[in-house]
């Protein structure tokens, strides 16, 4: 390639972090600069051009920038770097270091490696000589983290290549040559561990993408169980502050029956962030007993941090996801909140003084966010293997009201809605997910059901039907009694009410901070599930409506000392025993039932 | 302020509107602070000459042939132990009659803590108010606005519990304070002994609006200085937050900003986000705590300031005249600290989560039942309980003039648990109620 002359720029206006520059020479939408500020250098990337002014976010403070101060442009847009040694790391939005940056605060244009260059791998090649490769097959691999992190053809490379070399099994540095590839012109093209790639670009070296058709286990059963999230999926989390968001989404992250976990807290507390700083090195996944920061990559860009890196930090954490799912892993990807990155997005618009859409934000909101979320997916790549990436995002909603444009815009995106409910957060409900507004779109899915019959139970499906229809009877007696009175109604009406709220206690409440409780695996739930129907089933006899309410709480305590008791351990079956004792004080016994329906 | 001798001074503005004002100048740099007749002023944009300023003090009288002086720095605060028990105004310039500060000159609204290093906060904050100890537990380190209607106590909340929270240095931001209560919180701190470790940076009712925009950062910074330099516990009062965000809407609707909700301007998440983020636990030992106060207007949390703080801070303190018991207490429902769970059931006893979930559960249930009664209907005997409850958790626990210790509190809990309700219908973990459940049944 030929050194390319790059452009140069002066300041000429500034308001905020939106900078104007008078640019020298060619400059492309969404290409990175740097801001000369008194000698440091700012990273700042170009959003809109006009004749020779380019329109400059800076992701840092503009405090101190002149007109005039110098601009280099770069060429390229913004990319990460991709290679092993991404696990376990703490980035900003830009994918910088943070634990390389010295002293307590954060210094602008303090920009850290992403990578550790000068650790050794140990390289096993998998690929050989004469081999035909495309971008994203695998050459190589190392071990990271106990898992196998391959090494790909550079996404970047386009057509077909022939291997012309890899090198032997050996520790190896990132940025050695491991293999040489043939381009179609027989030219010689090194190839090391480390790769780049802009962010703002999906990657899509791989075959294709079906439906996804298999279950993501989260552990939390209002979620699983009634609606389910796929490998490769797609959901969302909208609800107002302190409705239980990013408690919801870190008891995922911690639970999730993933390989690899993404976590982009973007525009949130840091305390959030500290806190996965301190449990994951010291928590151990579920599954494997490993510590999950062994599996997860944290990208934080607090709210503290420049506003502009914001949206970058969603793409950055997507892009890693992207690079990881084209190794064969399952990810999960996470975004705490996907609404400050659109507030990223409005802040720059206004100055811009673009026509603002809706509520200010800018106009084309709903394209960004649905094409954000077809990044995500379950793939198979061209060896065979499969991949996904799961995300689920959250979203802030001005006011706790659910008609904004950004919940409408991602609610058109995504396949899945976990609606956090005020209601059940104040009256401590948790998780307060509203279990007749959220909805799951893949428990229609054919491909799913099938695989539920086969890995659940051939009538996994329908129960979980039946519930959802139970909670809605519950909730249509509740509303019944509170508008005829107690004893306005048949007792059958409480008695329908407090059945759902047995499923509302036992299935839906979870408590994330209990040690048992926070987790349950599908096992545990079905076994739970099928109790609870069990007691649905049950015909009960009372005399008056006085003594519904204590009788269900009860069962509802029993249930619950089980759900905190470890699955079939003895405690948990004195428990079930006990609630065995308590259904047989009040079940009508057969032959009554059938007088009963005789007499009617 | 004082000038260099060699600072160029500028006569011509170009344009004045009530809160800024423009003129052609050169070498400017952004967010730099200038003088206009006398008046302190920040840039706020720049477009190739012309130069927009931001004039604290308001523009009235403010001639076009003004003199104009750059200081070719941001604004910038003298740090030093000479600042406990001083009073300044929002230019950190000192209205207590006493000498300037001499120490070391910092720029306000300086950069953030890098999130690795921060320390997860883990100190519990005693305040002996059971509405805040018992429910909302709060730890140091922590963010949190008491959300208030303009006619509830919450100076003197904030002063009792600034006070018993047992902090090195207490450094209070005042932002269109009443000069009545700036007169109560500096007697009550004097009367309690006190003024030797308190910062105060007030902005009064008679200030102009836009100077308060400095206030909150002046107070941060000196408890950088406090918390990093002295490895402090530092305890930061800002009042009212809610007139902060309104000067942020005067500066940003001169500028032609393009307004979002309730004509806050689109920004306002990141500006509040900026200063309560500055709440931090460091490595060292040093923290600052911020306790924080939004006036809402009829109890509306869904305005634009009190939801985006909401989102921003580490829960919220509801304050609300209970009629049952006549006392302001702090509300169960819509109160929340989001740290406590770092500190009960570790750094307190036990049953801690356990009696706070029962007892706000069982609270629930008597506003269910309230709404019964008053929909004309007759209450069961869970109901009439739940009540009974209700009315002695209110008066014994939840209302502000408790000074308790959290033992006190969980014993008080399990009494009420045991004088109204049955073990099942409290619904707590089994080697629990074992332990504490009152009496002598099994
Ligand atoms: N599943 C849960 N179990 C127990 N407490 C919860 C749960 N979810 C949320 N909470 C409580 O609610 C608080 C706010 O939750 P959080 O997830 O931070 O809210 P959001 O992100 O929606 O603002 C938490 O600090 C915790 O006290
Ligand atoms: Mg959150």
């Amino acid at each position: 390639m030929k050194e390319k002359k790059l452009t140069k720029g002066k300041v000429r206006s500034i308001i905020a972090n939106l900078v104007v520059v008078e640019a020298d020479g060619p400059v492309s939408q969404n290409e990175i600069c740097y801001v000369d500020k008194d000698g440091v250098k700012l990273m700042a990337e170009v959003i809109k051009v006009n004749g020779t002014q380019a329109f400059i976010q800076v992701f840092e403070s503009t405090r101190g920038i002149r007109i005039g101060s110098d601009v280099e442009f770069t060429g390229s847009m913004l990319e990460v770097t991709l290679g092993p040694g991404v696990l376990s790391k703490n980035y900003d939005g830009l994918q910088h270091d943070l634990n390389k940056m010295e002293g307590v605060f954060l210094k602008s244009g303090d920009y850290t490696e992403p990578l550790d260059l000068e650790k050794e791998w140990e390289f096993e090649p998998v690929a050989k000589k004469g081999d035909t490769v495309v971008a994203g097959d695998w050459l190589g691999q190392v071990e990271e983290n106990t898992m196998p992190h391959r090494i790909m053809v550079p996404f970047k490379f386009k057509g077909t290549y022939k291997v012309k070399s890899v090198v032997k099994k050996g520790t190896y540095k990132a940025k050695d040559t491991i293999a040489v590839l043939l381009d179609d012109k027989d030219k010689e093209v090194p190839v090391t561990m480390v790769q780049k790639w802009p962010v703002k670009i999906a990657i899509t070296s791989f075959k294709n993408k079906p439906r996804p058709f298999k279950l993501m286990e989260t552990g939390i059963r209002t979620i699983d169980t009634l609606n389910p999230i796929v490998e490769g999926g797609t959901g969302f989390i909208p609800g107002p502050f302190g409705s239980g968001k990013t408690v919801l989404q870190h008891a995922i992250s911690k639970e999730a029956e993933a390989d690899i976990v993404v976590i982009a807290a973007c525009g949130e507390r840091a305390n959030e962030v500290v806190e996965i700083f301190t449990e994951f090195p010291e928590l151990e996944d579920p599954r494997t007993g490993r510590k999950l920061m062994e599996r997860t990559t944290i990208i934080a860009n607090t709210s503290n941090m420049p506003v502009a890196a914001r949206e970058a930090s969603v793409y950055t954490a997507m892009t890693i996801a992207e690079y990881y799912r084209a190794m064969g892993l399952k990810i999960l990807l996470l975004a705490d909140s996907t609404s400050r990155w659109a507030q990223a997005l409005r802040e720059m618009s206004n100055r811009m003084e673009e026509l603002p859409g809706p509520d200010a934000f800018p106009m084309d909101l709903p394209a960004i966010i649905s094409n954000f979320y077809s990044r995500a997916g379950f793939v198979y790549l061209n060896n065979g293997k499969t991949g996904s990436i799961t995300f689920i995002g959250t979203v802030s909603p001005a006011g706790g009201n659910l008609k904004e444009p950004v919940t409408e815009s991602t609610k058109k995106a995504a396949r899945c809605f976990y609606a956090l409910s005020q209601n059940r957060a104040d009256s401590k409900r948790y998780p307060a997910i509203d279990p007749i507004d959220s909805y799951s779109k893949y428990i229609e899915y054919p491909e799913l059901q099938d695989y539920l019959k086969k890995h659940i139970s051939e009538d996994w499906v329908e129960k979980v039907m039946e519930i959802k229809n139970h909670l809605i009877k519950g909730k249509e007696a509740y509303e019944q009694i509170n508008i005829l009175g107690d004893d306005g109604v048949p007792i059958d009406y409480h008695i329908t009410f407090w059945k759902g709220e047995v499923i509302d206690f036992v299935i839906l409440q979870q408590d994330a901070f209990d040690e048992v409780d926070r987790s349950s695996p599908i096992k545990r739930q079905k076994y739970m599930l099928d109790k609870v129907l069990e007691v649905y089933h049950t015909e009960f006899s009372f005399d008056s409506f006085e003594d519904v309410n204590p009788y269900f709480k009860k069962v509802i305590n029993e249930f619950k000392q089980m759900n905190f008791s470890d699955f079939e351990s003895d405690n948990f079956k004195k428990h079930e025993k006990e609630l065995k004792k308590i259904i047989k004080e009040r079940k009508v016994k057969e032959e009554e039932v059938a007088e009963q329906e005789e007499s009617n | 302020m004082e000038t260099k001798a060699f600072q160029k001074i500028y006569t011509k503005i170009t344009q004045i509107t009530k809160a800024t004002c423009s003129l052609n100048a050169e070498g400017v740099g952004y967010e730099e602070l200038a003088s206009v007749n006398g008046r302190l002023a920040q840039v706020v944009k720049i477009q190739g000459e012309n130069v927009t300023l931001q004039v604290f003090g308001g523009t009235e009288d403010i001639p076009t042939n003004a003199e104009v002086v750059f200081f070719g720095r941001p604004p910038t605060i003298k740090v030093g132990e000479d600042l406990a028990g001083r009073f300044f105004n929002a230019f950190g310039e000192p209205i207590d009659g006493g000498p300037e500060v001499e120490g070391e000159e910092r720029e306000i609204g300086g950069p953030s803590v890098n999130p690795v290093r921060r320390m997860q906060p883990s100190e519990l904050i005693a305040t002996g108010i059971a509405g805040i100890d018992l429910n909302n537990t709060l730890v140091s380190g922590q963010k949190i606005p008491f959300f208030a209607d303009p006619d509830q106590p919450y100076n003197q909340v904030m002063a009792m519990v600034a006070l018993r929270a047992k902090a090195d240095k207490i450094i209070l931001g005042g932002m269109g304070l009443t000069n009545d209560d700036y007169l109560y919180y500096k007697n009550v701190f004097d009367n309690a002994g006190a003024l030797d470790r308190i910062v105060s940076f007030v902005n009064t009712t008679e200030d102009p609006p836009v100077e308060r925009l400095l206030v909150p950062d002046m107070a941060l910074t000196a408890a950088e200085y406090f918390a990093v330099d002295k490895n402090e516990s530092v305890l930061v009062l800002l009042t009212d937050m809610t007139l902060f965000a309104d000067a942020l809407s005067i500066v940003s609707n001169r500028m032609d900003q393009i307004p979002s909700k309730d004509s806050m301007p689109g920004s306002l998440y990141s500006d509040l986000a900026k200063i309560y983020e500055k709440a931090v636990q460091f490595p060292e030992g040093g923290s600052i705590t911020i306790v924080a106060v939004t006036t809402l207007s009829g109890g509306d949390i869904t305005h634009a300031i009190p939801d985006n703080t909401g989102y921003i801070t580490e829960g919220q303190l509801f304050l609300r005249r209970d009629t049952d018991i006549g006392k302001v207490i702090v509300d169960p429902f819509r109160s929340l600290s989001r740290l406590k769970q770092l500190v009960i059931g570790k750094k307190t006893r036990e049953d801690h989560p356990q009696v706070m979930n029962a007892a706000v559960r069982l609270n629930a249930d008597a506003v269910n039942a309230r709404t019964k009664l008053e929909n004309g209907f007759d209450l069961t005997d869970y109901d009439e309980r739940t009540l009974g409850f209700a009315k002695e958790y209110s008066r014994e626990l939840l209302a502000i003039d408790v000074n308790i210790d959290v033992d006190a509190m969980l014993d008080t809990g399990w009494k009420l648990f045991g004088k109204y309700f049955e073990k099942a219908e409290v619904g707590i973990k089994e080697d629990m109620t074992k332990k504490y459940w009152p009496g002598k049944d099994d």
